[in-house]
C-alpha cells in the first residue's frame, strides 16, 4: 500500500513514462520514375533507454528507411513522408525545424552505418572525423577535441589509439574501422543509437566482437538501441524485442524469446525455418518460395499472401490488423492462432 | 616519397634528352637558317659560307647538338634573329607569360569551380542545362573566333579594356586575353566539378557527415568539396604546365608579346635557336608541372602512397 502512494504522489513527468522514441503509423515514399514506391507504410514502434530493438526484414523490406527516416536523414525528394509521427522524448521530431533536427542529430540520436570503409572519409584522418563532433557541438578546440577523440578510440579498445588518431580510415582493418563509426556514434553519449546492419560487413568472428562491444557500452551508458539486421543470429544475444518488416509493415512484433520459441506470423517462421541448424546437416535448406514484393505494385490484401503457405481468399483482400498475441506481442496475421498452435 | 621523387627526376634525363634532339631535329629539317637571315635577297656565297662555319652549320647534326646542349648548360641560348640573344628574350617573354596564365588560372579556379558546384548540387534544374550547354558551346568555338569577337565587344564597342595589350603587359590589361585564354579549360573544370561533385553527394561518407549533425556549410566544404576537388586540382596543376607553353593564338590576337608571340615569330623566320631554346624551357617547365602534380595528388588523397 505504501508503495502505491509513493508513486501516486510523485508528480511523474511524462517524459519519464512515455518512452524515448515513439514512431506512429509512419508512412514514406519514394517518388521514382516507374512511379511512388511505397517503402514504409504505417509503422508503429518505440524504444526505452537501455532497451534494444531489433528490426528484422529483408532488403527493401523498409527497416533502413524507417531508420533514416528517424534520423532525418532521408533525401526528400525524392523520399517523403505523407503520414506519422516520430516522438523522441516526447516530441514530434517531424514537426521541428531543420536546425532544431539537426542539433538532435549526433548528440542526443547517432547513427552507425553498415559499410565503415565507405561511411568514413577517405580523405580526413578518424582524428579529425571523431573530434568534429566535438568541435561543432560542444565547440571544443582543435585540440581539446583531438584529446577526447584518442580517449574515445580507448573506449571501443582501438589499439594504440594514441598514435594511430591521425591514421586514415583505409589504414585500419574491417572491425577496428566499425569501431570507429561506433566510437564517433558514441561521442556525445546519445540516448538513442540506430545501428543499421553493423555487423554485416564484417568477418564473423570480429561480427562477435563488435557486437559485445556495442552491447556493453549500450549498457553502459543506458541507450536505447535500435539494430536494424537481417541477421538472425546476431538479433538472440543482444536483442531485447524484435520487430519483423515485410514490404513497409511490421508483421509481428514480439519479446525476442517467445518470437524464437513460437512465432506467430508465417513469414517469421519461414525466416527462422531457414536458418542453417547443424542437426539439420546433409537436409536440404528451407527457403521462402518468390521474391520481396515490387514497392511500387504491393499486392493487395496481406502483402506476403504470393509466398505464404497459409494463404487463404481473405488473405489476398483484406490487410490484416496487428492482431494482440498475449500481453506484449502482435502479429499481423489473420490467421496467426493457427500459426502459433501448429 | 623522396625516392620516388628522385627517380622521377632521374626519369625525366631521358625524356629532356630525347625531346630536345627532336626539336633539334625539326628545326634542322626546316631548311637553310643561312638564307632565312637574308630573306628575300640571296646572300653573297663567301659571305654565307663564312657564317655557316661560325655557326658551326657544316658539322654533322650530332655533333651540333653536342655543342648546342653544352651552350645551354653554360646559360647561352644563342642569338635571337633581331640580334638580342635568345636568353634575353626569354626574360621579357617569360614574365609576361606567367601573369597571363596566373589571370587565366584565377578564371578557371573561380568562375570553373563555383559553376561546378552549383551544376552539380542541382543537377537537372534550368541552372545546371543552360551552363552545360554554355560549356559545350565554349568548347566548341575555336579560341580565335571568341577571342576576337570578346576583343571587339569588350575592347573597341564598350572600351572596356584596351584591344591590344601594351609591351609590358601589366595584370589590369591582360583580364581579358587571360579569360579567353582560361575559357576551354574553365568549361571543362566546370563539367569535372559538376560531375565529381555529382559523384560525392551520393558517397556513404555524405550521408554519414549529414547524420553526425554537422551544418550543411560544414557538410559541403569540409566533406563534399574536400573530395571532390582532387581531380579538379590535378587538371587545374596540369593546365598551369600547358598555358606556360604561351598561347600563340591568344598572344597573336592581344599582340602580347609573351612565349607564344616569340615562338611564332621564331618559326616564321625560321630561327633555331629562338625555337629550340623556348621549346627545352617548356619541356622542363611542362615535365616539372606534372611532377608537381602528381605529388600534390598524394598530399590531397591519402590513400595515394608513392614509393
Amino acid at each position: 500500500m505504501t508503495v502505491i502512494d509513493d508513486v501516486s504522489n510523485v508528480p511523474a513527468p511524462d517524459a519519464a513514462l512515455a518512452p524515448l522514441l515513439e514512431v506512429r503509423d509512419l508512412h514514406v515514399e519514394f517518388h521514382t520514375r516507374d512511379g511512388i514506391a511505397k517503402a514504409v507504410n504505417g509503422v508503429n514502434y518505440s524504444v526505452s533507454a537501455g532497451e534494444t530493438l531489433a528490426v528484422l526484414g529483408e532488403s527493401g523490406s523498409g527497416k533502413s528507411v524507417s531508420a533514416q527516416a528517424v534520423m532525418g536523414i532521408l533525401d526528400m525528394p525524392p523520399a517523403r513522408i505523407p503520414k506519422g509521427e516520430i516522438f523522441f522524448q516526447g516530441r514530434d521530431m517531424l514537426k521541428m525545424s531543420g536546425e532544431e533536427r539537426r542539433k538532435i542529430r549526433g548528440r542526443k540520436i547517432a547513427m552507425i552505418f553498415q559499410d565503415a570503409l565507405s561511411s568514413l572519409n577517405p580523405v580526413l584522418s578518424v582524428g579529425y572525423q571523431l573530434g568534429e563532433m566535438y568541435r561543432v557541438h560542444q565547440g571544443l578546440s582543435r585540440k581539446a577535441a583531438k584529446a577526447k577523440s584518442i580517449e574515445l578510440m580507448d573506449r571501443v579498445r582501438i589499439p594504440a589509439a594514441r598514435e594511430r588518431v591521425n591514421d586514415y580510415p583505409h589504414q585500419f582493418s574491417g572491425g577496428m574501422r566499425q569501431r570507429i563509426m561506433i566510437a564517433m556514434a558514441l561521442a556525445l553519449e546519445p540516448e538513442l543509437i540506430i545501428a543499421d546492419e553493423p555487423t554485416t560487413a564484417l568477418d564473423v568472428t570480429v561480427q562477435a566482437q563488435v557486437m559485445e562491444l556495442l552491447a556493453e557500452l549500450q549498457r553502459e551508458y543506458n541507450m536505447g538501441l535500435i539494430l536494424i539486421t537481417h541477421d538472425l543470429g546476431v538479433v538472440a544475444d543482444v536483442a531485447d524485442k524484435i520487430a519483423v518488416m515485410y514490404a513497409g509493415r511490421i508483421v509481428e512484433d514480439a519479446p525476442v524469446h517467445d518470437i524464437y520459441a513460437r512465432p506467430a506470423h508465417p513469414y517469421t517462421k519461414g525466416l527462422l525455418q531457414s536458418i542453417p541448424r547443424l542437426d539439420q546437416k546433409g537436409q536440404e535448406l528451407y527457403a521462402i518460395k518468390g521474391l520481396p514484393p515490387n514497392l511500387t505494385r504491393i499486392p493487395a490484401g496481406c502483402a506476403f499472401n504470393p509466398r505464404c503457405p497459409m494463404a487463404q481468399d481473405i488473405c489476398r483482400t483484406d490487410v490484416p490488423p496487428l492482431h494482440p498475441v498475449g500481453t506484449a506481442r502482435g502479429s499481423a496475421c489473420h490467421f496467426w492462432k493457427e500459426t502459433l498452435g501448429d | 616519397m623522396g625516392r620516388y621523387v628522385i627517380r622521377r627526376l632521374l626519369q625525366m634525363i631521358p625524356v629532356f634528352i630525347g625531346s630536345t634532339f627532336l626539336i633539334f631535329f625539326m628545326v634542322y629539317a626546316l631548311g637553310d637558317p643561312v638564307a632565312a637571315l637574308f630573306g628575300d635577297r640571296a646572300p653573297d656565297p663567301a659571305t654565307a659560307a663564312q657564317i655557316r662555319n661560325e655557326l658551326h652549320l657544316n658539322d654533322p647534326l650530332w655533333k651540333q647538338y653536342l655543342l648546342y646542349m653544352k651552350n645551354i648548360f653554360s646559360g647561352d641560348f644563342g642569338t635571337a634573329f633581331n640580334g638580342q640573344s635568345v636568353t634575353s628574350l626569354m626574360g621579357s617573354a617569360f614574365p609576361v607569360t606567367i601573369r597571363l596564365t596566373i589571370v587565366a588560372i584565377i578564371f578557371e579556379i573561380i568562375i570553373g569551380i563555383t559553376l561546378g558546384v552549383i551544376t552539380g548540387m542541382r543537377r537537372g534544374k534550368p541552372v545546371d542545362t543552360g551552363v552545360l550547354l554554355l560549356t559545350l558551346i565554349v568548347i566548341s568555338v575555336p579560341t580565335f573566333v571568341t577571342g576576337y569577337v570578346l576583343q571587339y565587344l569588350f575592347g573597341v564597342q564598350l572600351k572596356w579594356t584596351a584591344p591590344s595589350v601594351s609591351p609590358e603587359a601589366p595584370f589590369n590589361e591582360l583580364i581579358l586575353p587571360g579569360l579567353v585564354l582560361a575559357l576551354v579549360s574553365l568549361a571543362y573544370v566546370t563539367r569535372l566539378t559538376r560531375t565529381s561533385i555529382a559523384e560525392n553527394t551520393r558517397a556513404d561518407y555524405l550521408r554519414t557527415a549529414v547524420a553526425k549533425g554537422l551544418p550543411r556549410r560544414r557538410i559541403i566544404i569540409r566533406h563534399l568539396l574536400r573530395n571532390s576537388l582532387i581531380p579538379v586540382v590535378t587538371f587545374i596543376g596540369t593546365d598551369v604546365g600547358f598555358l606556360m607553353g604561351g598561347a600563340i593564338v591568344t598572344e597573336r590576337i592581344f599582340n602580347i608579346h609573351g612565349v607564344g608571340f616569340q615562338l611564332y615569330q621564331g618559326i616564321l623566320r625560321n630561327n633555331a635557336p629562338t625555337v629550340v631554346g623556348f621549346v627545352t624551357i617548356l619541356v622542363l617547365v611542362f615535365l616539372l608541372a606534372n611532377l608537381l602534380v602528381d605529388l600534390l595528388y598524394a598530399v590531397l588523397d591519402p590513400r595515394i602512397r608513392y614509393a
